[in-house]
């Protein structure tokens, strides 16, 4: 069975992205490692960090296109799951610092001891053990999805209703982590990392591993979705996405799959938000911000929404773009990001890879229609000539 | 402070009066008697001062009151020669003396050869208490009521016969109350038997407030065994009463955080309620409603500094048609090839707010800019135990103006039934010859106008920067949400409800958390009605 399952989920472009990806996995640590800073093809630390930061963007943008592309639901809310996943993982980072924070207390991270806490808030507990920390990274944001979807779906909430309850969701959360006694560091977030499972979390070789295991995840998530979408599941929830009252009508508990989709996305943009924590060094409240949440769907945009590797791409254009253009001209990124945004949805509704593919298969109807034509044209010659 | 300051003032007056007076009748022998009395203030310890300060203000004469407030000031000097006391100016190096009855200069003198009288706390008291029992018999009202005020704050059982007699005398209707307070104020820490202080209980706790309170609170601590059942239930009616108060002042929060919220939203409530379009650059909208003002006072304090009350009522036809004219070029230029694409709508209009918060930023700078209050904006007036400021009312008048304004457009004229007929059936108004395309237009125009006007008016209670509209984005999308799209009266209700609801979950939960409380409460509420409070019904739902 799963063998049928991976066996579906590769098409052509699917195989060449996984194998891309996989290949970037291991060319980049090596070219980081093995080659010295003056080698021509050398990829500096900061570098390979950047691309981990943008390959981690790329699996919450893949995650979006999940729900958005294929099931027609625009959550303005997925920041909301990435920052989740990465306090879980920023909660870990803590734990492991131990005594050798600013204040050495080997129990409490150093904003407790600064807010005077005597003891470990309960839903600290278990988080210096990694597979733990792993766990809450898929559990939490799944688990907020679960329910919150529940509830909206169930009473049948949709549209840009949808959209507008899930940015107050994340507005909600963003006002909640603000606070200093929600016990997640307030306004200063999660910081002062040291060690990922006993690596030291500045060291090249952990910076390397980092980038290898964000591209594996993508690879991982890819094969993942492209599984679902090519599945019959996968079919129902374009029919959902294109056609809800239908689908139901037909007998599907259009709910259920959208409920479904939804976790799963949410577990996925947790896990990217897991890696992205240890790549950026910090995860604060700022995360949650409604802002952030549509900058992901313009990324997904921009990319084509609905096909799998565009909002890979989309991830990794814009945000490169992003740092090319505050780095040189900052004042006029928030133009370029909003013309961006007006653009892509006036003339380029399908995205990159969207029209791409559009236009290939306007292209092979074409030949189609002339090798038809020809072959209809030597058919009605025949006649013509035998005459 | 200020009243401190008055009381000063008032009294200089009435000193300058009784001045007057010793000038034309001279009673020499009083004189006598008073300046013995003052000389002796420079002797002895500071109880044996306060006997003397109490035996002066026993004299009742008002004369003393220069001599009295020197003393308490610390002016009052003896000089060691002749162990006479002078008020002194300072004069150079050395110090003028002034004589404490007839207010004439007596010389000069070094100040070494002078001694300083000292005061304490608790001579100031007496001195404050004498002082007090004095001007209450002025024939100025406004004098003796600064000092029955004086009496109340710091009750002493001394002035408590100074009182009644003033309280016997007294016929102004507006310095009896309040000397009848003080006069229970005073009993209550004398030693009257109980049931006269039972009385007194009644009348402080009648008169209510933080001082009616401290004052029992304070009798409470030192009361014997009889006194404490009324003085507890004294205690408790105040601060029920205090706790009514305070519900009203929410209330009155509520109602003008509901009015900003009506004020933000009410546009939306157009754009997005009547149009069904999802604009995100809405808060951007009131945000150069709020720039448009501050441009306009700019202009009127370089130009025209005299029109600086009026600077709102221009701003106001020019904020709506700078963000009209925004909105149409934004419907006419985008929008409009979205019709049907909600989602796309939402990610263009998004883009477009976050062009219009960098052009601001490029164009005003980054930082908040100054907006001014017209003078009759500022300042505030207590209402029973409510403190209401005047910005405040008056936006909510305005939200409630704008809000009945935008009902009759839409219920009685052409335009508005025009914009009805094409929400509900586009096609079929399409076909009865209205021009649809230009309905929108002037709809997302009008929305947009409208969220510009708001922006003047919350120019004057917010900071005017280039992040003034992503705060109101999401609260007003959450009161159309809640109220229910399509109707103008869900709006209302909605910004008003959540505004209450707001300010009353703030003193049990803190600002944030009431916040997020709210927000948490509105995804439960869409949940049981995703159409909102004020749903429509029928067809007009479907399309």
């Amino acid at each position: 069975m799963i063998t049928s399952f991976l066996l579906k989920s590769f098409d052509r472009t699917i195989v060449i992205a996984v194998a891309i990806i996989l290949g970037l996995a291991l060319i980049v640590p090596a070219l980081n490692l093995l080659t010295s800073p003056e080698h021509p093809l050398h990829v500096p630390t900061y570098l390979v960090s950047l691309f981990g930061k943008y390959l981690t963007y790329a699996l919450l943008a893949l995650a979006l296109d999940l729900v958005w592309g294929f099931c027609g639901i625009l959550s303005l809310g997925h920041a909301a799951f990435f920052a989740l996943g990465g306090y879980a993982m920023g909660m870990y980072l803590m734990r492991q610092i131990g005594a050798r924070g600013s204040y050495g207390n080997p129990l409490l991270p150093d904003f407790m001891v600064f807010l005077n806490w005597k003891e470990l808030p309960w839903f600290w507990y278990g988080f210096d053990m990694f597979w733990f920390a792993a766990l809450m990274v898929v559990l939490v944001p799944g688990l907020l999805a679960f329910v919150f979807g529940w509830f909206a779906f169930r009473s049948r909430v949709n549209g840009v209703y949808l959209s507008i309850i899930t940015q107050a969701m994340t507005f909600a959360l963003l006002l909640a982590f603000f606070r200093n006694d929600m016990g997640f560091g307030g306004n200063n977030g999660l910081t002062d990392f040291k060690d990922i499972l006993g690596f030291n979390i500045q060291a090249d070789g952990t910076r390397a591993a980092l980038f290898a295991a964000s591209a594996v995840a993508l690879a991982a998530s890819l094969i993942l979705t492209s599984g679902m979408v090519r599945s019959k599941y996968g079919k129902i929830l374009v029919g959902v996405r294109d056609a809800e009252s239908r689908t139901r009508f037909l007998g599907y508990r259009v709910e259920h799959f959208k409920l479904f989709a939804f976790t799963v996305s949410a577990m996925m943009a947790g896990v990217a938000g897991a890696l992205y924590v240890p790549q950026v060094g910090i995860i604060n409240p700022g995360e949650f911000d409604p802002a952030n949440s549509i900058e992901v769907v313009i990324w997904t945009a921009v990319g084509g929404r609905g096909t799998l590797i565009g909002p890979i791409i989309g991830a990794v254009l814009v945000n490169g773009g992003k740092s090319v253009f505050t780095a040189a001209f900052p004042e006029f990124w928030l133009f370029a990001l909003g013309g961006l945004f007006v653009l892509v949805t006036l003339f380029l509704p399908k995205g990159i890879v969207g029209t791409v593919q559009a236009w290939r298969a306007k292209r092979k109807d074409y030949r189609k229609a002339a090798a038809d034509e020809a072959a209809r044209g030597q058919s009605v010659a025949k006649p013509v000539a035998a005459e | 402070m200020l009243t401190r300051l008055a009381y000063r003032s008032l009294q200089s007056l009435l000193v300058t009066l009784c001045l007057l007076i010793t000038v034309f009748a001279t009673d020499l022998r009083a004189q006598e008697d008073l300046r013995t009395m003052i000389d002796a203030l420079g002797e002895g310890s500071f109880a044996k001062t306060i006997e003397q300060v109490e035996a002066l203000a026993r004299t009742g004469d008002p004369k003393i009151v220069p001599a009295l407030e020197a003393l308490a000031a610390g002016d009052l000097y003896l000089r060691k020669s002749d162990r006479q006391v002078f008020l002194t100016k300072p004069a150079g190096g050395s110090l003028t003396l002034v004589d404490p009855l007839t207010g004439a200069e007596a010389g000069t003198e070094s100040a070494g050869a002078l001694t300083k009288i000292r005061v304490n706390n608790s001579l100031r008291r007496a001195v404050r208490s004498a002082l007090g029992g004095l001007t209450l018999m002025s024939p100025d009202a406004g004098v003796r009521l600064q000092a029955a005020q004086t009496m109340l704050r710091t009750p002493s059982a001394d002035a408590l016969e100074q009182v009644e007699a003033a309280l016997a005398a007294e016929t102004d209707a507006r310095v009896k109350p309040v000397l009848e307070r003080a006069r229970a104020a005073a009993l209550l820490v004398s030693d009257r038997p109980d049931d006269e202080k039972k009385a007194a209980v009644a009348v402080i706790a009648d008169a209510g407030g933080q001082d009616a309170l401290s004052l029992l609170s304070a009798a409470l601590s030192s009361a014997d065994d009889n006194l404490r059942p009324e003085l507890e239930a004294a205690i408790s009616s105040i601060k029920e009463r205090q706790a009514l108060w305070s519900a009203g002042q929410n209330v009155w929060y509520g109602l003008s955080l509901g009015s900003v919220l009506l004020l933000a939203a009410i546009g939306l409530a157009i754009t997005f309620g009547v149009m069904g379009i999802i604009n995100m650059a809405h808060g951007e909208m009131v945000m150069l409603g709020a720039y448009t003002t501050f441009v306009v006072q700019e202009v009127i304090r370089t130009s025209f500094p005299g029109l600086f009350d009026w600077s709102l009522a221009i701003a106001l036809p020019l904020a709506f048609l700078v963000t009209g004219v925004v909105g149409l070029a934004i419907e006419r230029g985008v929008i409009r090839f979205l019709y049907g694409r909600p989602l796309e709508t939402l990610l263009a209009t998004w883009g477009i707010s976050l062009i219009l918060q960098q052009a601001v930023r490029t164009i005003f700078g980054p930082t908040n800019r100054e907006v001014g209050n017209p003078s009759w904006m500022s300042g505030a007036f207590e209402l029973g135990g409510l403190t209401i400021t005047w910005n405040r009312l008056w936006i909510i008048v305005f939200s409630l103006a704008v809000f009945t304004a935008l009902l009759f457009l839409l219920k009685k004229t052409p335009m508005g039934l025009q914009m009805r007929a094409v929400t509900q059936n586009r096609r079929m108004a399409s076909s009865m010859g209205i021009r649809t395309p230009w309905v929108d237009a002037l709809t997302f125009a009008l929305g947009s106008g409208i969220a510009g006007i708001a922006g003047v008016a919350l120019s004057q209670i917010d900071n005017v920067s280039p992040n003034l509209g992503q705060g109101y984005i999401i609260d007003s999308f959450m009161v159309v949400v809640f109220g229910g799209v399509g109707n103008l009266w869900g709006t209302l209700v909605g910004a008003f409800a959540l505004g209450i609801l707001n300010k009353f979950l703030e003193p049990y939960a803190g600002a944030v958390l009431g916040k997020i409380l709210v927000l948490v409460l509105i995804i439960l509420f869409i949940q049981k009605r995703p159409r909102g409070l004020f749903a429509l019904k029928g067809r007009a739902v479907e399309a």
